[in-house]
């Protein structure tokens, strides 16, 4: 019999380790079944994780890499907060389409008028409208005590309704000879969130992605909030007893979690994406749950792992072009990641042990 | 087996030679040899941590000695599994029952068969035991609705089914009312008539003079002694366990101070289907006074402590600091009125066990100590708030940085109270201060209590160790199903007053061989 036994004490040097171990790990597994898919394994890794930085389109790739990151970053932040008081919102998909669609709507309403004001209002909306979704959620489970896990993560499938709903609707675009989708918001100047720096890809939401991992990084190592959200999650007993609010906590929790997604939407739509469409969410939202992880929910490990995954994206789309690797292989190659990161993480907590058990 | 040994041993039931058992970092026993003979109770005591627990799961079969061996009725004996050891003859009794609430007491017995008989024959059985040894216990009763000493018989009549020749017992009476105790010593000494030899392992010396032929002392994994125990004194023997001299807690004389915290007709639903539902509970605690609250745990304490912490909110009206109703004032509030509370779970409740040191003094030391300003942690000033806890009450810990579930469980408890006592509290309520934590620790902690309450400070200690109690209270009441009975000063009480005020024995008494 196979059993995992708990270290008295992991090492930290392999904690430290395990992220860079796992992106190894997947790199040979992917690699052998990019072979087995009858593709060079060597080329195609490369063509992942070497050409989007150095490689002869560069220029254009690392451009890309900020675009990808942003939204990623900008929604593992928000769920790592959550996470680490073990309140589990893994509906950021819906959230992000809610507050694209909230923050969209008063932009479109604004159509065609000019003012300084209407971009922060916009924005301000999306990160309402990603609030809003995640506060069904959270009062069910505050009020009812109903699993928000799968509450959240149900509310996706409704969100990609009413965003079908809003581009064929509502939120079509008047002169758009009939075709699903709304106005162009990146081409309304008054919405349009542009490259900030020519080259970099750097918009709004990379700004704002920024500001959230400083923000949370203030906020889990040297705020009482932070405190009480890590105390949650160790011993709830114990922060209750230390007066925390359990109820508070997941309004919070799950509130700026969907905040930041309705953003990350926001940002994406009125930049990247520039119009609701039906196909308008790319599963960020659920692709921000292996960032989180895979930054061990650390603010700057987050920021790291936001540009890997985002580097994989973008890798993935040119192995796809260049070698004609099946895109669900790039879906895979994510999976693998995320689960070398766990299996690492058992390894380095527990140790295995082979042979019959014995009580102690 | 050597003609010399066979001299030696050849009356002992039980010999064990040499055994030795280490885990990766500790070793739980270290060559411990002692014998035990026919018909004789035979006490194992010693702190927590001793080895007591190793040594007895090698007897019975749970673990493999790493070296040494044992001696059975004359014949080598290493049971690979507790079945070879109940075949063998070897019962053990365990401190935490493994039974059933939802099924009878036949049923949890025939569970623990190899070969059950029929139901009705079962039963049969059962009466006769119970009432052989003066356990009466209704075969076909659901285990759920029994009290604590009412489900020790059922695991004991369990044991005596198998006719054992040797019977473990850990920790017997800690859920026991001193009626309930006497009822089961009684039973005892019947066994112990008819040839059964019992190891008893106990702390509570008091008892093991009172029952036990012989008693062997261990100390961190080593035998100190065997000795006989109606011929030392209770302190000498808690001396040769803990190994140093113990400090008796000293009292000093107190003024009467005003009401600190007065409790006024509280009554409370059971927080869940397993909790107790609070009963009517009134009472007032004065400035510079210890009131001790006795009773067998499951009777509300936990309920009691929670409404006290605010963790449980309450109707308005009903808990006053001073003249202050903080009734529907949550634990911050609490805190920042002078009512700071230690409760009973160390790890998990009163301390978060992965988080450090200084991580834990901020967690309730926040608001009076000042650790954050405007919502930003003070690193600084919690890290010398912790190591002040540390210094003060002799915590040994490398230092303040390493995770509460590292120390001891003594230390963390020195922790857990040295924090709040360290806060200056009003009015401090603890919640088994000394349960699990060994005797230097819990004597240091004692006197803590006392010193804090004759610095004026109102002190509610609610234990199950009634000794605990007599040593520091002024007043004494008892927390029975939720109720809790109108304080008595303690000075006098006897044990039995004690055991009638905690209910009696559950209506076994009447049953008494």
């Amino acid at each position: 019999m196979i059993r995992l036994e708990r270290r008295p004490a992991p090492s930290r040097l392999w904690a430290a380790l395990t992220p860079a171990l796992a992106v190894f790990a997947t790199m040979i597994a992917g690699g052998l079944m990019f072979a087995l898919l009858g593709k060079p394994p060597v080329e195609a890794i490369r063509t992942i994780f070497w050409d989007p930085l150095f490689g002869e389109f560069a220029f254009y790739y690392r451009g890309q890499l900020l675009v990808k990151a942003a939204p990623l970053v900008l929604i593992a932040i928000g769920l790592s907060i959550g996470f680490r008081a073990g309140i589990w919102n893994i509906g950021a998909e819906g959230q992000y389409i809610i507050g694209a669609i909230l923050g969209g709507g008063v932009g479109l309403a604004f159509y065609p008028m000019t003012g300084w004001y209407i971009f922060p209002l916009v924005v301000l909306f999306g990160a309402i409208g990603g609030w809003a979704w995640a506060m069904i959620p959270a009062l069910l489970r505050v009020k009812f005590n109903t699993n928000e896990i799968l509450v959240s993560l149900l509310l996706v499938y409704v969100a990609e309704q009413i965003l079908a709903s809003m581009s064929l609707g509502l939120l079509r675009n008047p002169d758009g000879n009939g075709f699903p989708g709304s106005r162009n918001l990146s081409a309304y100047e008054a919405t349009a969130n542009p490259e900030l720096i020519a080259g970099t890809g750097a918009h709004w939401g990379v700004v704002a992605a920024t500001i959230a991992v400083i923000f949370a990084y203030i906020l889990m190592t040297r705020h009482v909030l932070g405190f009480q959200i890590k105390v949650s999650g160790e011993a709830p007993r114990a922060a209750r007893f230390s007066g925390v609010n359990p109820d508070r906590l997941v309004i919070f929790c799950l509130g700026i979690s969907g905040a930041l997604a309705g953003l990350a939407g926001l940002f994406e739509l009125t930049g990247p994406a520039g119009q609701i469409s039906i196909d308008f969410n790319q599963g960020y939202g659920f692709t921000a749950i292996i960032v989180a992880f895979l930054g061990r929910l650390h603010p700057v490990g987050i920021l790291l792992a936001g540009l890997l995954i985002a580097l994989t994206y973008i890798g993935g789309e040119a192995a796809q072009t260049n070698l004609g690797l099946p895109s669900a292989s790039i879906d895979a190659f994510q999976g693998m990641l995320l689960f070398f990161l766990l299996a690492m993480d058992t390894l380095s907590n527990f140790r295995i042990r082979f042979g019959r058990a014995k009580v102690a | 087996m050597t003609t010399e040994d066979s001299t030696a041993h050849s009356t002992a039931l039980l010999t064990l030679e040499g055994l030795t058992k280490a885990y990766p970092g500790v070793v739980a026993n270290d060559d411990v040899s002692f014998a035990i003979q026919p018909g004789e109770v035979h006490a194992l005591l010693g702190e927590n941590g001793a080895g007591k627990s190793t040594l007895v799961k090698m007897i019975y079969g749970l673990v493999a000695p790493d070296a040494g061996r044992m001696i059975f009725k004359g014949a080598p004996y290493a049971p690979a599994e507790p079945r070879a050891a109940r075949a063998a003859g070897v019962a053990m009794v365990f401190q935490h029952f493994s039974l059933f609430e939802a099924l009878s007491v036949a049923e949890n017995i025939a569970l623990g068969m190899e070969h059950p008989p029929r139901m009705r024959d079962l039963a049969a059985r059962i009466r006769d035991v119970s009432e052989a040894y003066g356990l009466p216990l209704d075969p076909f009763r659901v285990v759920g609705d029994l009290s604590a000493g009412e489900r020790q018989r059922v695991e004991i009549i369990r044991c005596l089914l198998q006719n054992p020749q040797l019977l473990i017992m850990d920790e017997p009476t800690s859920v026991l009312t001193p009626q309930e105790v006497d009822i089961l010593f009684k039973t005892l000494e019947k066994l112990k008539i008819e040839g059964t030899s019992i190891l008893y392992i106990s702390h509570k010396l008091e008892e093991i003079r009172r029952l036990c032929d012989a008693a062997t002392v261990l100390r961190l994994g080593k035998k100190i002694a065997t000795c006989n125990p109606q011929e030392e004194t209770a302190r000498a023997m808690a001396e040769m366990m803990v190994g140093t001299v113990l400090q008796v807690p000293e009292r000093k004389a107190h003024d009467e101070g005003p009401v600190a915290l007065s409790i006024r007709e509280l009554s409370l639903p059971a927080p869940s289907e397993f909790g107790t539902a609070l009963k009517d509970i009134s009472l007032e605690v004065r400035k510079g006074e210890v009131l001790g609250i006795g009773g067998v745990a499951g009777n509300g304490q936990d309920e009691l402590t929670a409404a006290l912490s605010g963790e449980q909110l309450s109707p308005s009206g009903s808990v006053f600091i001073r003249n202050d109703d903080l009734s529907t004032a949550g634990p911050a509030q609490r805190r920042a009125a002078g009512l700071l509370v230690a409760p009973e779970e160390r790890l998990g409740h009163a301390a978060a066990p992965a988080m450090s040191l200084i991580e834990n003094a901020l967690l309730t030391g926040r608001t009076r100590e000042g650790l954050a300003r405007s919502g930003l942690i003070n690193w600084t000033k919690s890290g010398s708030f912790a190591d002040a806890i540390i210094a003060r009450f002799d915590v040994r810990t490398p230092s303040a940085r390493v995770a509460a579930r590292s120390l001891s469980g003594g230390n963390l408890q020195k922790f857990v109270i040295g924090r709040e006592i360290m806060q200056r509290p009003d009015v401090l309520v603890v919640n088994q201060p000394t349960w699990g934590v060994d005797a230097s620790a819990a004597a240091a902690i004692r006197q803590a209590l006392l010193d804090l309450a004759a610095k004026g400070a109102a002190v509610v200690v609610i234990s199950q160790d009634l000794d605990e109690l007599m040593e520091i209270c002024d007043r004494f009441c008892a927390l029975n199903e939720g109720r809790l009975s109108a304080p008595v000063p303690a000075a006098g009480l006897t044990v039995e007053q004690i055991g009638l005020m905690l209910g009696g024995a559950h209506d076994m008494h009447e049953a008494t061989a």
